[in-house]
């Protein structure tokens, strides 16, 4: 009975090499690029022996900093991959059109469209947003370190396991043809039996604990280890955005894990929340997700307003305008991003009253944002304004985001949405918004703490270059959209009959090709910048004349980060300290209490990795093994009693002095 | 100016920090009421003394009475605790719990009288 066949299913679930995606010569090509640039990778790595530096230093490591950068290089690899897909759709969209089919099959383009906007959001978006709250959050409170180190590093790995799925479905199988929030009954099994939901469902699941863990983390720590003096109110406003992106993540991301969750036994089981019959509501699902999906947004863009602050205040010489506004701005959108998740779906046909409702509270959303953006043209107003390269980012996005708010306010009128929803003007509105809103704010926060990371600015050349790149490349890129929208096109369409449409797709082409530019530029602008380190180099720890508690230490802060934890006795702690004649203390030193490093984090992130890829492809032998070295290791590590150590105080004077001697090289030269 | 500028190290022993922890009694009496809160439910469903509609709001009741005791006696939570914060996320989570749960029940109940015309299931055969 038990042949070959039965014995492989046993095995490999129902992975066999048909899923093997041979027949794609796109994806054959990407294949063999990543696969070869990988051993290239992988190579280096081994001739240069640096496998124990890299699973020392880094990947066991629970020093937020590094797990900081760590989540930055992956936003910024997952762009790249993010970005690929967005231009393989600009070009087929620009091509296929008078009978012309374009260069991708139905199948391929509706994975790539899903793709992007997963790929968009949680593992670029996300770890970009996460990566900076990490680096700097426990930086301005005058923290050592996050509350939960150890969690903290347990947390980053499992968005890379995540992220890791997800590019497996690349290559192994395929990936959903749903859209990026799967919605039933298209990705109920019935419709999509394929292992792509299954890919999504898994990557999202295993990069959610990562998520709501590091929110929980990051709250516990703004709100528990702040430095003396720092009362809640004299918190820096990136603190304070962060801290609400914080509590919207604790509180939105268990709606997505059980809104997935559901859909997941609705695959597996056989249950019917969401399907069409036996009492099944597909709309239950849309509204759900979409409980946790407003949110997030408000997710992505809260940090992001807290560098503009920091930004436009540091760049204009001067306190932030409305600090008390801002903060209660920024709490006010925590609540009401609540209380707007219809207006994702007001065609479903709730009717008047609710559609009314939800419509009302959307355009009342756009209040305190708009108090924002006051906030920072009033503290810019009179200032001594340093177009740097952040604060060229901060003034693109203010010119940006309001026109993305403005057509926001426009979708939000039920009337106007029916017309113009899933159309080209919604996709053009949500893109003006997260690349005017997220993503300038995570190139204004990469600019503006790169030299407090590394020691050395980033070359303003590139930097420009790859900003007006960007910005031109996003103008071109997404107003055609919104005439494209106007005129009726909806989303997601793979060829055109009506030819006159066709220039409007070929300026948005042009204008992703402007953006590829944008990020060559980026890229080389951070090789450039390594290369002439010694002549970007900032040894005073302060290069841009900041006003935040980070920029009292070190460029890089040592491990520790501060000697000695500032009191604070004022909103812009360290402006303050510096106006009041501050002076490092140079003696007295202590030894520092610190968390160890820790391998249990990566074995726990591969373990559930390789569940997810188990359960996806039904090889229930994996999943289970897995799950139960998952549950092993988590106990033992309970059992790990060398949690902490402590640098000694010769150790901490070494550092200190050293410091003290670039210091005064430094006001010498 | 140093001492002003700088507070003192926190000792290293930053577990030490005193919670507020129960008494042996007052674990009983949580127990106590987690059984009791627990067997009525089962006793409504398996001897049916009230009708289905009933039965299914008492059972929904008494869960959130349960959580209730659990939060006081096994968490600790009172309106002191951490300087008020347990408190205040308290309230913001019953804030969005109420928010999610009316709004979901509104928006289906509309869509479903909206979007199903005609369609009494119940006169069904």
């Amino acid at each position: 009975m038990f042949d070959t066949s039965s014995l492989a299913k046993v095995i490999f679930g129902r992975l066999t090499l048909e899923s093997l995606p041979l027949h794609e010569p796109i994806v054959v090509g990407t294949f063999v690029v990543v696969a070869l640039g990988g051993i290239a990778l992988l190579g280096a790595v081994t001739y240069f022996r640096l496998w124990g530096y890299l699973w020392r230093e880094w990947f066991t490591t629970v020093d937020h900093k590094r797990i900081g950068i760590m989540y930055m290089i992956l936003g910024i690899v997952m762009l790249l991959r993010g970005f690929a897909d967005a231009i393989m759709m600009r070009l087929q969209q620009a091509i296929a059109f008078g009978g012309s089919e374009g260069y991708l099959n139905a199948h391929h383009y509706d994975q790539i469209f899903t793709a992007h906007g997963v790929i968009m959001i949680f593992f670029v978006a996300m770890p970009l947003v996460t990566g900076l709250m990490n680096y700097v959050v426990p930086l301005q409170i005058g923290a050592r370190d996050v509350s939960f180190p150890f969690l903290n590093n347990f947390s980053f790995w499992m968005t890379v396991g995540g992220a890791v799925l997800v590019m497996i479905s690349l290559f192994v199988g395929e990936f959903a043809r749903t859209g990026w929030l799967a919605y039933p009954p298209l990705s109920n099994i019935g419709y999509s039996p394929d292992v792509g939901v299954d890919y999504y469902i898994w990557g999202l699941q295993v990069a959610g604990v990562g998520t709501t863990l590091s929110g929980i983390n990051l709250i516990c720590t703004i709100v528990k280890l702040r430095a003396p003096g720092m009362t809640m109110m004299r918190m820096p406003v990136f603190t304070w955005t962060s801290l609400c992106t914080n509590v919207l993540i604790v509180a939105s991301f268990p709606v997505l894990t059980a809104v997935l969750a559901l859909l997941s036994l609705d695959r597996y089981v056989g249950t019917n929340f969401f399907t069409n019959d036996f009492g099944g509501s597909p709309m239950m699902y849309v509204n759900l997700i979409w409980i946790w999906g407003h949110p997030e947004v408000y997710i992505l863009v809260l940090p992001a307003f807290g560098i503009f602050s920091e930004v436009t205040s540091t760049f204009s010489g001067k306190r932030l305008f409305g600090y008390t506004s801002m903060v209660y701005a920024t709490v006010v959108i925590t609540i009401l991003s609540y209380l707007v998740w219809l207006h994702h779906f007001f065609t479903m046909g709730s009717g008047a009253s609710v559609n009314s409702f939800f419509g009302i509270t959307t355009m009342i959303i756009s209040i305190p944002t708009g108090a924002k953006m006051f906030n920072w043209l009033f503290t810019m107003y009179r200032g001594r304004i340093r177009f740097e390269l952040p604060m060229m980012w901060t003034v693109a996005f203010m010119f940006t985001f309001v026109i993305g708010g403005m057509t926001g306010v426009l979708l939000a009128v039920p009337p106007a949405d029916f017309v113009l929803h899933n159309s080209l003007f919604l996709v053009a509105h949500f893109h003006n918004v997260i690349i005017g809103g997220v993503v300038f704010g995570a190139f204004a926060g990469i600019a503006y703490w790169f030299p407090k990371a590394f020691g050395f600015r980033l070359d303003p050349f590139w930097g420009k270059l790859s900003f007006w790149f960007w910005v031109t490349g996003f103008y071109f890129a997404f107003m055609p959209l919104y005439v494209l929208g106007l005129m009726g096109v909806t989303r997601r369409l793979r060829v055109f009959d009506d030819p006159s449409l066709q220039i409007w797709f070929v300026i948005a082409g042009i204008g992703a090709f402007l953006i590829f530019l944008g990020i060559v530029s980026f890229l080389v602008q951070i090789a450039v910048s390594v290369l002439k380190r010694e002549a970007l180099k900032d040894v005073t720890g302060d290069p841009w004349n900041a006003r935040t508690l980070e920029w009292a230490t070190s460029s890089p802060p040592p491990a520790y980060n501060f000697a000695f934890t500032p009191v604070v006795h004022d909103n812009d702690a360290w402006w303050d300290m510096k106006r009041r004649g501050y002076r490092r203390p140079l003696t007295g030193f202590k030894p520092i209490h610190m968390p160890s490093n820790t391998g249990t984090g990566v074995i726990l992130a591969a373990l559930a990795t390789a569940m997810g890829f188990g359960l996806i492809w039904y090889m229930w032998w994996l999943a289970a093994v897995s799950f139960i070295g998952l549950l092993a290791v988590a106990i033992g590590h309970t059992f790990n009693y060398h949690r902490d150590y402590h640098i000694p105080a010769d150790e901490v004077v070494r550092v200190e002095d050293a410091r003290t001697h670039l210091l005064a090289a430094g006001a010498k030269s | 100016m140093k001492t002003d500028t700088h507070a003192l190290q926190p000792a290293s022993g930053e577990h030490a920090e005193h919670h507020a922890h129960g008494s042996r009694q007052s674990y009983l009496i949580g127990f106590g009421l987690s059984v009791i809160l627990t067997a009525i439910p089962f006793w409504l469903v398996m001897t049916g003394v009230l009708d289905k509609q009933v039965t299914g709001l008492a059972i929904t009741v008494l869960a959130a009475v349960q959580i209730v005791v659990h939060m006081v006696y096994f968490l600790h939570m009172n309106t002191r605790s951490e300087s008020g914060w347990t408190m205040m996320a308290l309230i913001f989570t019953i804030i969005m719990v109420v928010i999610g749960l009316t709004g979901t029940l509104w928006v289906m109940h509309h869509l479903n009288v909206n979007m199903m015309p005609g369609h009494d299931m119940s006169t069904m055969p």
